[in-house]
Formats: structure tokens, C-alpha cells, sequence
């Protein structure tokens, strides 16, 4: 299943839940992104405990600037509605595995 | 035992993969971050043969899925040293190889300054054509006086509200058509004969200390810094063995480095031009030269 794309309307609802709940901040233009998305594409399976949903910087200007978001790759782990981590840049499968494990 | 490991997966080390996977050679990839290098931050290549227009990341792409499908095997792991009997270091692994190529390229060059590394993606960058778009109406600063430091500002001075040009010299070392443009702007404001003295900001930057040659102090407020202040190789992992220069690139003679066996391709070797066709350039020799060393030893 392809990772879903939230808004700026539907975005507060999906990051309240109780599951974890990661989110992938990207752009069309940006090549690390692109890189990035393919890395998640290829570790969802893996990681059934937390769910991954993606946000475009272009599309959401509010909510980047919301949660700081100022270079992009950035993923955010939220639980609770709340950030439990923040990290930006390409992180490789390894990587992600454990930045999902809180 | 892989008859080659290539320590970076930027076009020079992406080159002689396919070189030598083409000559049915056992090769391993080892990247620390992703593949590609410095070109997937490019928006638009315009001087790679063959393609008029290309965005950095297809260019890296389809290089990448060529080694691929030639049977190339990457690995993304950070190398922490290389030994005289060509074994490779990795912070989990260790690999046994006859020869290796060094690829590793070259980093954004920092200021060195407080603040400048806890603030990277808060307000520091190293790359306006990926982060600039998040300064959209708002004041920065770029720093450097090269043509990287001059494109910056001119991109920048398209999205933001005003862009200061901060370089230590009188005059720009970029090209003379782009520094013209650069004056004619009204929301760039270029600061000549200073330097970044301090970075200020707690969660995001919010301004930045210059020093003049008359050593008066400024104050500027700004949102971001994008650093254009040149590149610099990352040798530390192989300088107990491999000769470098006084400024960390491989010295190496067409792509042999001091130690037999071991080669060097791209930026990260002492050399005038870099740019992505002669990276791809040394990746073809290095990996002719490995061809011939692996048969000199009858490997």
C-alpha cells in the first residue's frame, strides 16, 4: 500500500492517535526526499507498530512552519499528538528502524 | 574476498563500478549516507553529455540502477579506516578486498562557530536551492565569495525579503556576469570586507555578529545562513596510510595513490577541475588501473 498523503485538514486528527505515528515532511523537488521515500517504502512492512503517513512542505506551508520544519527530509515521530523525536536529512533502513523505536 | 571495495557512491565511484562490473568483477558499494553525492542536491544539471536539462537526483538515479542491474552491490555503511592489505573498516563490519577506490568526495566547509552545528536545519544551511524555499518572505544572509555564494543570493533574492552578501574580501572570486546581477538586485545588500564572527539564536537562529576589516561590529537579524564558504575532503579514515596534502585531498598520479592497490576517483583527490564528467573520468581510470593491478597479481 502506497504511504498516504495528509493536509492541513486531516493532519491534527491522524497525529492524536495512541499508535506512533511517523511523518515524513517532503518536497517534489528535493532529491534526498525522494531517496527517502523509497527507504520507507521498503521498511513499512517491517514496522507495523507505527504508522507513516507523508506531509508536502509545499502543499502544508502552516504545519512546516508549525513544527519548525526548515530543511527538508524531516521526520517527525508523534504519539499522543505530541513530537516524541525530530531528525532531518536521508537516513538509511537501519536507521529508521531505530528512529521509530521509542 | 571482493576483488574491489569503492568507498563512496558519487558518480566517480558509481563510474568504476560499472567499469569494473562490466569486466565480471566482484565489487561492494560502501555509502555512508545516500548515493548519488553532491549532484542530488542539484536542481538542474545542464552540462552532463546527453542531457540538455536533468534534476541532480534522475541523473544519480539512473547511474545508480545501471550498477544495479549490472550486479552491483551497495552497502550503506560509515567507513572508519582502511588497512595496508586492502581489508575495510566499517562501524559494523569488515570487508576483505584485493584492491579499493576512494570516492568519498568532499563536504560543505563550516565556519567553525558556535551554534553553527546545533542550528543546522534551524536557520544554517549549506544548500539554498533545498532549504531556501523555507525563507520565503524573510530576511537571510549568505556567506562566501564564489560563484556557489553568488547563485545563492541571486536564488535567494527571488524567495526572500532581503539577502545580505557577506564576503571578507573587495571582490567576488565567482563570475563577473553573475556579481553584475547581483548589484542590480535591490533586496540584496552585499557586505564587503567582513566575516561571520557569531551566530546567535536558542532553537532557531535569529541573528548573526560581522566583523569589518576596521574591526567594527554589526548586528544583523536574520532567519537564515546559508554557508557557500567552499568544500573539503573528509580523509581522516585513510590519512594514517594515504598521502595527502596540506589541505586533506589524495595526492595520487592518474588515480594511484601512494599504496598499491588502493585508488582514488573524484573531488576528493588533488586536482583543478571537478566536475561531475571529470569525476566520471577518474572513475574509469581507477578502474582500468585496478583491472591492471589485479592482473599483475594474477588475482
Amino acid at each position: 500500500m502506497e504511504i498516504i498523503e495528509l493536509s492541513e485538514d486531516n493532519f491534527k486528527e491522524r497525529i492524536s492517535s495512541d499508535k506512533k505515528i511517523l511523518i515524513d515532511f517532503y518536497a517534489v523537488w528535493c532529491g534526498p526526499c525522494k531517496m527517502m521515500a523509497s527507504v520507507l517504502d521498503s521498511i513499512k512492512e517491517e514496522i507495523k507498530d507505527c504508522e507513516i503517513y507523508k506531509v508536502n512542505v509545499d502543499e502544508c506551508p502552516n504545519l512546516a512552519r508549525e513544527y519548525g520544519v526548515m530543511s527538508i527530509p524531516n521526520l517527525i515521530l508523534f504519539q499522543n499528538g505530541k513530537v516524541v523525536k525530530n531528525e532531518m536529512g536521508f537516513k538509511t533502513a537501519e536507521e529508521l528502524k531505530e528512529f521509530v523505536e521509542v | 574476498m571482493y576483488d574491489t571495495v569503492i568507498i563512496g557512491s558519487g558518480i566517480a565511484g558509481m563510474t568504476s563500478a560499472i567499469y569494473l562490473l562490466r569486466a565480471n568483477k566482484k565489487v561492494l558499494i560502501l555509502e555512508k549516507k545516500s548515493y548519488g553525492g553532491q549532484i542530488i542536491d542539484s536542481l538542474e544539471v545542464e552540462n552532463y553529455p546527453g542531457f540538455s536539462n536533468i534534476s541532480g537526483f534522475d541523473l544519480a538515479t539512473s547511474i545508480y540502477n545501471q550498477v544495479k542491474s549490472l550486479g552491483g552491490e551497495f552497502k550503506y555503511e560509515e567507513v572508519i579506516s582502511i588497512t595496508e592489505d586492502k581489508k575495510v573498516i566499517t562501524r559494523k563490519n569488515q570487508y576483505k578486498s584485493k584492491s579499493i577506490i576512494l570516492a568519498t568526495g568532499v563536504v560543505p566547509r563550516k565556519l567553525n562557530l558556535d551554534l553553527e552545528d546545533k542550528l543546522i536545519g534551524k536557520g544554517i544551511s549549506y544548500c539554498a536551492t533545498c532549504d531556501g524555499g523555507f525563507y520565503k518572505n524573510q530576511e537571510v544572509a549568505v556567506v562566501g565569495g564564489g560563484n556557489t555564494a553568488l547563485e545563492d543570493a541571486l536564488y535567494l533574492s527571488n524567495l526572500c525579503k532581503r539577502v545580505y552578501l557577506i564576503h571578507r574580501r573587495d571582490q567576488f572570486r565567482g563570475e563577473d556576469s553573475i556579481s553584475k546581477l547581483l548589484t542590480e538586485r535591490e533586496n540584496i545588500e552585499i557586505i564587503y570586507h567582513s566575516t561571520i564572527c557569531k551566530i546567535n539564536g536558542k532553537d532557531t537562529l535569529s541573528s548573526i555578529d560581522i566583523l569589518n576589516n576596521q574591526n567594527k561590529k554589526r548586528e544583523i537579524p536574520v532567519k537564515g545562513l546559508f554557508i557557500a564558504i567552499g568544500r573539503v575532503p573528509n580523509n581522516h579514515y585513510c590519512s594514517n596510510l594515504i598521502q595527502l596534502d596540506q589541505d586533506g585531498y589524495i595526492l595520487s598520479e592518474d588515480c594511484e595513490t601512494n599504496v598499491e592497490g588502493i585508488f582514488v576517483a573524484g573531488d576528493t583527490r588533488v586536482k583543478k577541475v571537478r566536475q561531475l564528467v571529470t569525476a566520471s573520468s577518474d572513475g574509469a581510470i581507477a578502474a582500468s588501473k585496478v583491472l591492471e593491478y589485479l592482473n599483475k597479481r594474477e588475482y
